[in-house]
């Protein structure tokens, strides 16, 4: 059958089963746009190509499946830059289509030319370049392969604009991947299993350390079979929140930086810490000659790179996390019984439980908000962070119960991720509420995507922790920078009520601490367009606990 | 630390040489030489690559490398029995006063001089990196006014 390029790649598109793009047109992509016109493939208009990128990157998340977003070549493409190095921090599968100028016109600076295969070529777990139109299915489903499997991450697929508007003879048809560099992980070292296992029956302090690979795996169940099997105490970092349930009697909290004292306290004292798709990422570690000093570490990972990379281990495990962990429960009997170390965790809780000071002047404190964000929603919303306090405060008094149901931009700490994440999340899940917990400085970086949200009917939820400065920044510069807040005071600002009516959604100001609860009400009975609730919550609130930067995990600020 | 000779098999494709080096740049490794070339199959190309570190740091450049779609495999031929050579051009000051003592150090060497110039002359030469340190000093003193050396490719001896 005689096909244009742009319909082969929509075809191919439907192959890997896609049905919901994110995107914005322009010149060089024009094919693919004419295409996408009468083709039953939802696209979702951005109003800015870095809001199409992390939507996908929300809708990844929240479904498991591929996101995909579109962008014209130069600058549609540069914008992808931010969201595609987002999404290989964090490790979401994604599959990016550039427009690309003609082949005839590469590397002549061409107009809205860039060379986006090498802008990306650190950031992306592969990217192609396609060279000719009989490629197109080969690379769509390589693409796609390379995206979800194994360590899952971005891939950049560059389409010249000649190739997708030239016509062949397509006959659709298997496609066999050949990829002799790229293996899918099989299987894991039985031995390795069974010296874990007995390395588990051994333990009298044991921790399990769990972050976003067991989300990736779908593994919540294993994991929490584990836990509860052996009575092991669970701690997640801010990538792994769902993983296990927040009101589960052995959970921890989050671990780190910003963790909670009982958590960072267990790593200190453990005697063995069962790490699980995590990659001991300095926010989470500290200072890593005081990481876990007394522990025997076992570290199942599905990337050899990680294991070793930033603690020496015990046993490695190098594989999926859900079949790991299936065959470590299965070699294990349940246990019965409340130890010694159970009743140490126990009274650290009781002695430093998560808690945070009333306000100087009767203003609204941020971690109230997210308090009361939890309780409406009984755990069930899905949650989307900002980056700073917002996101730290969001991660501490959520207590997220589900996969998949806490996306935040963990590795690359992205300013305006948040929202159009949400976007994302709430198109893949449209019956679930949707909440972004926003600061008043990130908010703004990606706030014209209301447009997006109002477009499509999306009652996606904002809520502002508005403390009138870039929150984290300035906390930092109070702590160790003599509090001297250096541009960090953003009291000119928009009238957040206004700029959501303005783009045609609902703008809700609070700024008492007893409107809180009636005004999350009132947000949430709203269905079909996005709503901002402007907090105005106590300004120079902090993060506590803190680790310091480069301190021991032990070493910890307030919370006391 | 210890130098490693790698030894990695990637896909003959545009692009791959750059994906390969930014790997090595922007994790930090110490390169000490790389050279690619084809191999006997045309749509595979060899990359020797000459890396300084300790064993972990080697492990993980190993490792880091490993996770790119278009390397197929890497071996670490440092402790393996295997021929190592590397080609060297010098162009050597060489008025007719010394070419004699020249030509003598290139026979001792087994290289050969490729051009001869009205002061100067090319010798060319291979051998393992050592030799070529080596013929490098022996001729530095005549006044080297230019070198090129390509780098060391390898291959290990016998059934492997
Ligand atoms: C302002 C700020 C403060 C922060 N503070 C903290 C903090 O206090 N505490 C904290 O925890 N984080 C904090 N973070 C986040 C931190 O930077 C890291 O993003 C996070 O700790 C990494 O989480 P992770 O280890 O779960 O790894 P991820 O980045 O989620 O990586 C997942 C790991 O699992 C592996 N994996 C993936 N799929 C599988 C599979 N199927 N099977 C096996 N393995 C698999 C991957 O190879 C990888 O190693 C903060 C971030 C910001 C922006
Ligand atoms: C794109 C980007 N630029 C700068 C930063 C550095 N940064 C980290 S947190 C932060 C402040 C965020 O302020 P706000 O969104 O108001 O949140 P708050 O901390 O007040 O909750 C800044 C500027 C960043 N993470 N991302």
């Amino acid at each position: 059958m005689n096909m244009r390029g742009a319909e082969i790649l929509l075809h191919c598109l439907k192959e890997e089963g896609v049905d919901t793009v994110f995107g914005y047109p322009g010149g060089q992509i024009l094919p693919v746009y004419d295409a996408l016109y009468s083709s039953d493939i939802r696209h979702i208009l951005a109003r800015h190509e870095q809001g199409a990128v992390h939507a996908a990157e929300g809708y990844a998340r929240a479904s498991g499946k591929v996101g995909v977003c579109i962008s014209t070549s130069g600058p549609g493409a540069t914008n992808l830059v931010t969201g595609i190095a987002n999404a290989y921090m964090d490790s979401i599968p994604l599959v990016c289509l550039t427009g690309q100028v003609g082949t005839s016109m590469i590397g002549r600076d061409a107009f809205q030319e860039a060379d986006i295969c090498g802008i990306t070529l650190p950031i992306t777990k592969h990217n192609y370049l396609v060279e000719k139109l009989e490629d197109v299915p080969r690379v769509v489903k390589e693409a796609f392969y390379i995206a979800r499997t194994n360590r899952p991450g971005p891939v950049v697929v560059d389409l010249p604009r000649d190739i997708m508007e030239k016509v062949i003879d397509y006959e659709p048809g298997d496609i066999e991947i050949n990829l002799r560099g790229y293996r899918v992980m099989k299987g894991y070292n039985a031995g390795q299993v069974i010296s874990a296992v007995e390395m588990i029956k051994g333990a009298e302090r044991p921790v399990i350390y769990c972050g976003g690979g067991v989300i990736n795996a779908n593994a919540a169940a294993e994991l929490t079979e584990l836990a509860e099997k052996r009575k092991i105490p669970v701690t997640n970092t801010l990538m792994g929140i769902g993983s296990f349930p927040a009101d589960n009697y052995l959970y921890l909290g989050m671990l780190g930086m910003h963790g909670t004292r009982y958590a960072n306290y267990a790593i200190g004292e453990s005697d063995l810490l069962i790490a699980v798709g995590v990659r001991f990422d300095d926010r989470v570690t500290g200072h890593l000659d005081h990481f876990a000093p007394h522990a025997k570490v076992i570290h199942i990972d599905i990337d050899a790179a990680e294991i070793g990379k930033n603690v020496v281990v015990d046993i490695p495990i190098v594989g999926d996390v859900k079949e790991v962990l299936a065959a470590i429960n299965q070699r294990l009997d349940a246990v019965e019984g409340y130890s010694e170390w159970h009743k140490t965790i126990d009274r650290w809780k009781e002695e430093f439980p998560m808690r945070y000071g009333p306000s100087a002047e009767g203003r609204i404190m941020p971690q109230h908000v997210v308090e009361m964000i939890y309780e409406l929603t009984g755990g069930e919303a899905i949650i989307t962070t900002e980056v700073g306090q917002n996101q730290m405060w969001a991660a501490q008094y959520y207590r997220g119960k589900h996969p998949r149901s806490f996306i935040s931009s963990g590795g690359l700490g992205t300013m305006g991720y948040g929202f159009p994440a949400a976007i994302g999340a709430k198109i893949a899940c449209p019956d679930k509420v949707v909440i972004d917990i926003a600061g008043d400085g990130s908010i703004q970086m990606n706030i014209q995507e209301l447009g997006t949200a109002a477009q499509y009917r999306l009652p996606v939820i904002i809520c502002i922790l508005n403390n009138q400065f870039l929150g984290m920044v300035r906390q930092w510069q109070g702590l160790f920078y003599g509090g001297r807040y250096s541009f960090t005071d953003i009291e000119h600002q928009p009238d957040f009520v206004k700029l959501a009516e303005a783009y045609g959604g609902v703008g809700i100001r609070v700024k008492d601490a007893g409107e809180v609860e009636a005004a999350l009400k009132q947000a949430m009975e709203v269905k079909d367009r996005p709503v901002i609730i402007d907090f105005w919550v106590e300004r120079e609130a902090n993060v506590y606990p803190m680790v310091p930067p480069g301190a021991a995990l032990s070493n910890m600020l307030g919370g006391d | 630390m210890k130098k490693h000779t790698l030894s990695v098999t990637v896909e003959n494709k545009p692009g791959v040489l750059a994906r390969v080096t930014t790997v090595i740049r922007r994790r930090g490794y110490n390169i000490e030489s790389l050279t690619v070339g084809q191999t006997e199959n045309p749509s595979i190309s060899r990359i020797t690559l000459v890396v300084t570190g300790d064993d972990p740091i080697i492990e993980q450049v190993t490792k880091q490398l490993y996770k790119l779609v278009d390397v197929i495999k890497i071996v670490d031929i440092t402790e393996e029995r295997s021929v190592e050579r590397e080609l060297v051009l010098v162009k050597v000051k060489a008025d007719t006063s010394v070419r004699g003592e020249i030509v003598q150090i290139v026979d001792i060497f087994r290289g050969r001089i490729v051009d001869i110039g009205r002061s100067s002359l090319i010798v060319e030469a291979t051998g393992d990196s050592s030799k070529i340190d080596a013929i490098e000093e022996a001729l530095s003193p005549f006044g080297i006014i230019e070198l090129v050396r390509t780098g060391k490719v390898a291959m290990v001896r016998g059934g492997k």
